[in-house]
């Protein structure tokens, strides 16, 4: 658990970032909250020469929710997220979510940004973002740009993001009707066995839209269209959920650890769903 | 001439004695960062070590290049067994009566083994180089499967003689290592094979880890001048550790020191002697520095001692009324590469011949068949006495399979076959003579306490809305009672390497009142500093908050065994009691000279020495001190120290009975616990805040243990567990809220009665919330599922039954 040596590099704004990057490539890797990349170091399972902090680069930080669009700066830590009181209010869901990522020592410097980029299939934020149909933004040596969160994910540890890319922000449309983050996992700090977010609306008493992302289940995370399509226009009925599940489990494509066999993911897979669609449901 | 007396009552609270809830003196440092652990030992000019180890978990090592580390800038040394061999080091002796590579020496036996030792002048230049180490290896089968190994044409250990004899008799086959028998198998089948009803099972409890949150390491530093040796570790037996240097190294018992600083929790893990203790030593002889090894917690996961990884085969026999006839159990024990159990030398399975538990069997027995296999070494009693965990989950879980067999409540099965009060002493058939207990007691105490009935009333009442498909969840009520055998040992049957198991105290009063006591032993967060001041307080009459407790330097402290198997309070509290009780008798003498009256004339009284039938005339303990030191007192030697060394005359058998409430998800498979009760007899209870603390901790050892805790391999010998990641270790956020209760048992032939109390609920808390897990599916057939129960076992024991539609 000893880090092979690296050169650690602590610049105040984004152009110094985007320069470091371009100069070291394949060498430098930028830091949000560290809780992933640190150990992988410690670990040497990644060896990274150049390590580019990202605690004094101005202008990732902060959560604005206006005209109904939530922004998130890159570096917001899960702690931010759940303290944030407007946030709770425009978009509850998130906090729901970040209540059980890890635990509150990880939480306190563990960042949303640092969450999605990694490209980690265990994480929570990716399959949520996905739910949210948020947009992340990347800035590079040739500007800014933005990407789909349903778009970003290719493969484990494997995304949209170029090397010389730094993710600064997430955004995305406050949500409006039903929420429900739901996750089973072994024990607190533990990563997804399976792990659920849904949004649906509800007019009179029919689902107006719906979306389902689901977490640990693939190499990458399943915002499963189908499933979202089959409750929309229902009553969210059993034969509505029952629908959406097999959508979901049509999607998705666990691997076996030691939380379990694929049989058991699968399963609980769906059942986490169902929990999650029944709870949206009632809060819609 | 003396002060107004205080009340009694008042003088009694003063001195916080035994039945004192005291605050831990410890606390003060360890919550402040404060406390002085092995690796805060920073010597000048010291340097660091790391060991290059097996990726592979048997392989045949064909060579071993060490020039690219040693060309790193910073390395000053890579030892191999090669360089080990000269001075007779690449091998160890083991507690077990086997030995162990230091280095690997021409192969490996275990993924994680210690293939190198590198040295160099900084932590990070030492993990450098050891990825610069060459090591060409050639793969060999891999046996994992105990069953397999006793089949396997694979010889594992080639170092052994074929057909000789092992430390524990005959060996059947090439990876056997010992059969260990105990009881009458003749009679005991003859019964089996005549009874009314008979139960069978297999069980296999699960290999895991004691997993200190302070991993294994030391800092060995040797001094060429003077020739003496200091060494610094993670040692739960540091007088051992001592011995075992000086025999291993030549150097003379007297040029070492040995001494155990604060340690983080040690649950039997620190109890073995490791290659790193070991190589840390000769790094610093050949070097001339001082040098460091602390290991990593994959190290620690990976290569120190182990605990379990027995497969337990009952057959219990019974009258169709559930009074049990006859009891065999048969055991093959996987050991892993080298047999490093760390047991009293005649009991290569330790105390698993306690496995008729709190039973009145007639007529039993135990075989034990140990194995080689391609696992790390070890086999240490993870926070119970040697092997009592296995024993006590294999008779608990032996009777709730009897309870199906009969049709019969479990709670009143066991009722029915309890010891009764006034058996006792008990002779086992086993052989173990319990010194007391009142079952019968405190198992009424426990069920009327969580209301029993009405629990089974809740259970059936869920069971029926369960098929009714009312709910998903159904409920487990977990039983168990225990005993537990602790306090090794008898030096007549109880050795480890030769050394009889007795313990220490040595205590000096000081001329102003105050006192300090050493000890043999070695808290490991057990609180010594705290409870031995308060038998000392009771004893003497001196106020424990006037009292140092002093452990771990071999230089300073007397000779004792250590720490583990719950040994400290029923050995070294002994003869800490006694030792203040031969301070007392000299005090006698000196008040009854000071007071002008005849020895037998004084009485002690709380904190002095009064004269009979005069309680206004008498001599407080501070001034008898005072005295011993300041005056010439005819007939007695100046001074006030005492001396005790303990050899017990029989084990202490702390018993309890637990009682778990558990509601389960069916379709995830996730256990609720709701309740959890623990009624514990640790006979004299010396600090109540400490046991409730020693049973919380135990309890939430037993409940990892019990859902998930384990050690796994895959077919190749990897690892699957080698990260807190997926190796449970549970935090506050896991662990259920306990209720404590007791009933008090005093030992017989203890001097204050006491027993020992830090393992109880690890021996009776896994049997009870495995149990738990067990008992919620009884109603739909289930007999009994290998722990541990994690989310994806409990629901594949749900799916087997069919109760996913």
């Amino acid at each position: 658990m000893i880090p092979a040596a690296f050169e650690y590099h602590r610049p105040a704004d984004m152009a110094d970032v985007i320069a470091l990057l371009e100069e070291h490539g394949d060498d430098a890797r930028v830091m949000a909250g560290g809780h992933s990349l640190i150990p992988m170091m410690k670990l040497r399972m990644a060896e990274i020469p150049h390590l580019i902090d990202l605690q004094d680069v101005a202008g990732l930080k902060g959560i604005t929710v206006a005209d109904g669009r939530v922004t998130l700066g890159a570096m917001v830590t899960q702690h931010e997220l759940i303290q944030h009181q407007g946030l709770a209010d425009a978009a509850p869901i998130l906090r729901e979510a970040a209540l059980v990522i890890a635990d509150p020592q990880v939480r306190y410097m563990g960042t949303v940004g640092g969450n999605v980029a990694n490209g980690d299939p265990g994480n929570d934020m990716p399959g949520l973002m996905q739910c949210l149909d948020a947009e992340f933004t990347l800035v590079g040596p040739d500007g800014e740009r933005t990407v789909s969160a349903r778009d970003f994910c290719e493969a484990a540890y494997m995304t949209e993001r170029e090397d010389e890319e730094v993710l600064t922000a997430i955004s995305f449309d406050a949500p409006a009707g039903g929420y429900a983050y739901e996750k089973q996992k072994r024990k607190i700090g533990d990563y997804a066995t399976a792990a659920a977010a849904v949004i649906l609306q509800k007019d009179g008493g029919t689902c107006t839209a719906a979306s389902i992302a689901m977490t640990n289940l693939s190499d990458v995370p399943v915002w499963s269209e189908a499933a979202g399509e089959a409750l929309t226009g229902t009553t969210v009925d059993a034969a509505a959920v029952s629908a959406a599940v097999q959508a979901v489990l049509d999607d998705i494509d666990p691997v076996e650890d030691n939380r379990g066999p694929v049989a058991f993911k699968r399963h609980v897979a769906g059942i986490i769903l169902t929990r999650a669609i029944q709870r949206a449901w009632d809060r819609a | 001439m003396n002060d107004m007396t205080p009340d009694r009552d008042d003088r009694s609270a003063n001195l916080k004695g035994m039945g004192c809830s005291r605050k831990r003196v410890e606390d003060v440092r360890f919550t402040q960062g404060k406390g002085n652990y092995v690796d805060d030992v920073k010597l000048p000019g010291m340097l660091h070590g790391d060991f290059v180890r097996s990726p592979y978990a048997h392989a045949r090592i064909k060579s071993i290049n060490t020039e690219a580390a040693m060309a790193l800038d910073g390395v000053v040394a890579v030892l191999t067994a090669e360089d080990l061999a000269p001075l007779n080091l690449h091998w160890m002796p083991t507690l077990a009566g086997d030995k162990q590579m230091v280095l690997a020496d021409g192969k490996v036996l275990f993924q994680g083994q210690e293939v190198a030792f590198v040295v160099a002048r900084d932590r990070y230049v030492a993990a450098d180089a050891v990825e610069l180490v060459e090591v060409d290896y050639e793969e060999l089968p891999v046996l994992v499967d105990p069953f397999e190994a006793l089949q396997s044409d694979v010889v594992l250990r080639e170092d052994l003689e074929p057909g000789a004899d092992g430390a524990h008799g005959p060996r059947k086959h090439h990876n056997h290592i010992f059969l260990w028998e105990a009881g009458d198998e003749a009679t005991t089948n003859q019964v089996l094979e005549n009874a009314e009803v008979v139960a069978e099972e297999t069980m296999y409890y699960h290999r895991t880890h004691p997993c200190p949150l302070e991993t294994c390491g030391s800092v060995a530093s040797m001094d060429k001048v003077n020739g003496k040796l200091t060494l610094w570790g993670t040692f739960q037996a540091p007088h051992v550790v001592r011995t075992v240097a000086s025999l291993l190294s030549g150097i003379e018992e007297h040029n070492i020191r040995v001494i155990s600083p604060d340690i983080g929790g040690g649950f039997g893990n620190k109890v073995g002697v490791y290659p790193g203790y070991v190589c840390s030593i000769v790094a610093s002889i050949v070097t001339g520095k001082p040098v460091k090894w602390i290991e990593d917690r994959m190290e620690n996961l990976m290569s120190t001692a182990f605990a379990r990884d027995y497969w337990m085969t009952g057959r219990i026999s019974a009258t169709k009324e559930g009074k049990i006839t006859g009891l065999h159990c048969h055991v093959t024990a996987d050991h892993g590469a080298f047999d490093a159990c760390a047991d009293p030398t005649k009991y290569p399975a330790g105390f698993m011949n306690i496995c008729t538990g709190s039973y009145d069997i007639p007529v039993a027995y135990l075989g034990v068949d140990g194995v080689y296999t391609n696992k790390a070494p070890g086999g240490v009693s993870y926070r119970c006495s040697f092997r009592v965990t296995e024993a006590v989950y294999f008779i608990e879980r032996m009777i709730e399979v009897l309870a199906i067999e009969l049709n019969m409540d479990a709670a009143e099965l066991r009722r029915i076959n309890f010891i009764k009060k006034e058996q006792f002493p008990y002779k086992a058939a086993l052989g173990w003579e319990y010194d007391s207990g009142d079952y019968h007691t405190a198992w009424d105490k426990a069920l009327k306490t969580v209301e029993y009935d009405a629990l089974r009333r809740e259970q059936a009442e869920r069971i029926e809305a369960f098929k009714r498909g009312e709910t998903r969840k159904l409920m487990g009520i977990g039983l168990s009672f225990f005993t537990e055998i602790v306090g090794a040992g008898p030096v007549k049957n109880c050795d480890i390497l030769g050394m009889g198991m007795f313990d220490s105290c040595e205590i000096r009063i000081h001329p102003t009142g105050s006192a300090i006591a050493r000890l043999g032993t070695i808290s490991q967060g057990q609180g010594h500093a705290t409870t031995f001041a308060q038998i000392l307080a009771s004893e003497t009459g001196i106020p424990a908050d006037s009292i140092t407790i002093e452990e771990g330097d071999t230089d300073t402290a007397p000779y004792g065994l250590g720490t583990y198997g719950s040994r400290s309070t029923p050995v070294a509290g002994a003869a800490t009691a006694l030792a203040g009780r031969k301070i007392r008798a000299k005090a006698q003498m000196i008040a009854a000279y000071l007071l002008e009256v005849h020895d037998d004339d004084v009485e002690f009284d709380v904190d002095r020495f009064v004269v009979k039938g005069a309680p206004e005339r008498f001599k407080t303990m501070k001034e008898i001190a005072y005295a011993a030191y300041n005056q010439a007192i005819p007939g007695v030697e100046p001074g006030l120290e005492a001396v005790s060394y303990y050899d017990p005359p029989n084990m202490t058998y702390p018993f309890g009975a637990y009682v778990c409430v558990m509601d389960i998800d069916v379709d995830t498979g996730v256990p609720e616990i709701r309740r959890f009760y623990a009624l514990d007899d640790c006979g004299t209870r010396i600090n109540p805040m400490i046991i409730e603390g020693q049973v919380h901790g135990g309890l939430t050892e037993a409940l990892a243990v019990a859902l998930g805790q384990e050690i796994a391999y895959d077919d190749l010998g990897n690892v699957k567990t080698g990260t807190l990641m997926d190796f449970f270790l549970p935090t506050a956020w896991e662990t259920p809220n306990y209720e404590t209760d007791h009933t008090v048992t005093p030992s017989p032939h203890h001097p204050i009665g006491a027993k020992g109390v830090g393992e109880s609920p690890h021996v009776g808390g896994v049997p009870c919330f495995s149990n738990a897990v067990q008992d919620a599916f009884r109603a739909f057939g289930l007999r009994h599922t290998h722990m541990p129960h994690d989310h994806w076992r409990i629901w594949k024991t749900a799916n087997d039954l069919g109760l996913h539609g």
